[in-house]
């Protein structure tokens, strides 16, 4: 057995994710929600005032597609379809789930594509309100997102949590709110007693057009990552993530500053079911068998 | 060649200046050129002149200039001739 199947069967075995027979998506027990609660109150007072907004897990078609995601990650998106037909389609459908056939072609695409990043809904709304302040905004969100990419690994689920905080502005005001979470991202997963590296990293682009996008995204230091090894020594999983987008959604949404230039974004990824697995990888599987320590941080 | 890079980086490099008048050791990516841009770019190159760029050539250098183009062709056409 190997160390990802071997860790999620003992995540399972107590009760901490609960298998719904699809790899990648779990059920969540109670003593694992807890700690995510407990880390995102940590995060919460780290952040520091921000304009909190909670969106759904699915977002608009129409904004998705002018997002650019499907140009960097078509093999990552996921749609909700929906059941549209007449009573004759409904027949024929039923029909096929009774006979066991392939039904899902009776489901047709919605306005709806699920949210594959948590900062995605925001920027069109940022937008729509005008030009920004002087001070840009700072925003403080959280969502279930999905991501096509079934394993075996639990820290490689299809639908996870993200605990985001997005700042928009100028290239100073972006740049500098980066390099403060730089600092104090790394100084949160060491008050928490886990090893860590950062790196510079990439995201995973789509097909072979993607490793020039990767190079390009790698020598503009657009994004470092926090890695904790979870299921691997040698390949830690990335828990936290720093990104400066340039003006990507600037442009792609035309936010803009007072003075009429186009606005930068740079956000914080916290992986949230990630940084829980790894608290549960390195001080074991019973939260209230925790160090002193660690447990001091989390519930005070 | 050149002529016929210049018309592809024209096509597919998405820059807001007339590349005619580019200078052919311009910065592209300078210019304007997105980093999807140059994907499109790129694959519009292996298109029009039967090549496929290997993963060390991969990288925002090869892409960078209308004559860094033109070597890589160059370079490509000729091996596999």
């Amino acid at each position: 057995m190997d160390a990802q199947t071997s860790f999620l069967d003992q995540l399972f075995a107590a009760g901490l994710l609960i298998d719904m027979g699809v790899p990648g998506l779990y059920g969540r027990g109670g003593a694992f929600e807890e700690v995510i609660d407990r880390f995102e109150a940590l995060v919460t007072a780290a952040g520091g005032e921000a304009e909190r907004v909670r969106f759904p897990p699915g977002m608009n078609q129409a904004h998705f597609a002018r997002s650019g995601y499907m140009k960097s990650f078509p093999q990552l998106a996921g749609a909700v379809h929906s059941f549209c037909g007449d009573s004759h389609d409904h027949h024929a459908l039923l029909s096929a789930l009774e006979k066991g056939e392939a039904w899902s072609q009776g489901l047709a695409p919605t306005e709806v594509m699920l949210t594959p990043a948590t900062c995605y809904p925001l920027y069109p709304i940022v937008a729509g309100r005008g030009p920004l302040p002087a001070e840009g905004v700072l925003f403080d969100l959280q969502s279930y997102c999905f991501r096509h990419e079934p394993s075996n690994d639990p820290a490689r689920m299809q639908m996870f949590r993200q605990r985001e905080y997005v700042r928009v502005g100028s290239v100073d005001q972006v740049l500098a709110f980066r390099q403060d979470w730089l600092a104090r991202g790394q100084a949160l997963i060491n008050r928490l007693v886990l090893p860590y590296q950062l790196e510079l990293a990439n995201d995973p682009f789509f097909g072979r057009g993607g490793k020039l996008m990767a190079v390009a995204q790698r020598e503009q230091q657009l994004k470092f990552e926090l890695l904790i090894p979870i299921v691997s020594e040698t390949h830690p999983t990335a828990c936290l993530s720093f990104n400066y987008h340039q003006d990507h959604f600037g442009s792609t949404w035309d936010i803009r500053t007072p003075d009429g230039g186009i606005a930068h974004t740079a956000c914080i990824g916290f992986g949230l079911e990630r940084v829980a697995l790894a608290l549960f990888r390195h001080h074991g599987l019973d939260a209230k068998a925790w160090p002193k320590a660690v447990r001091e941080v989390l519930w005070g | 060649m050149i002529d016929r890079v210049r018309a592809l980086v024209s096509d597919h490099a998405g820059l807001a200046t007339d590349v005619s008048s580019l200078a052919q050791d311009a910065d592209l990516y300078r210019a304007g050129m997105s980093s999807f841009a140059s994907v499109q770019l790129m694959l519009a190159l292996e298109e029009a002149f039967d090549i496929e760029f290997p993963e060390t050539m991969l990288s925002p250098r090869t892409f960078s200039s209308l004559s860094a183009i033109e070597a890589a062709v160059a370079q490509l056409t000729s091996t596999a001739a």
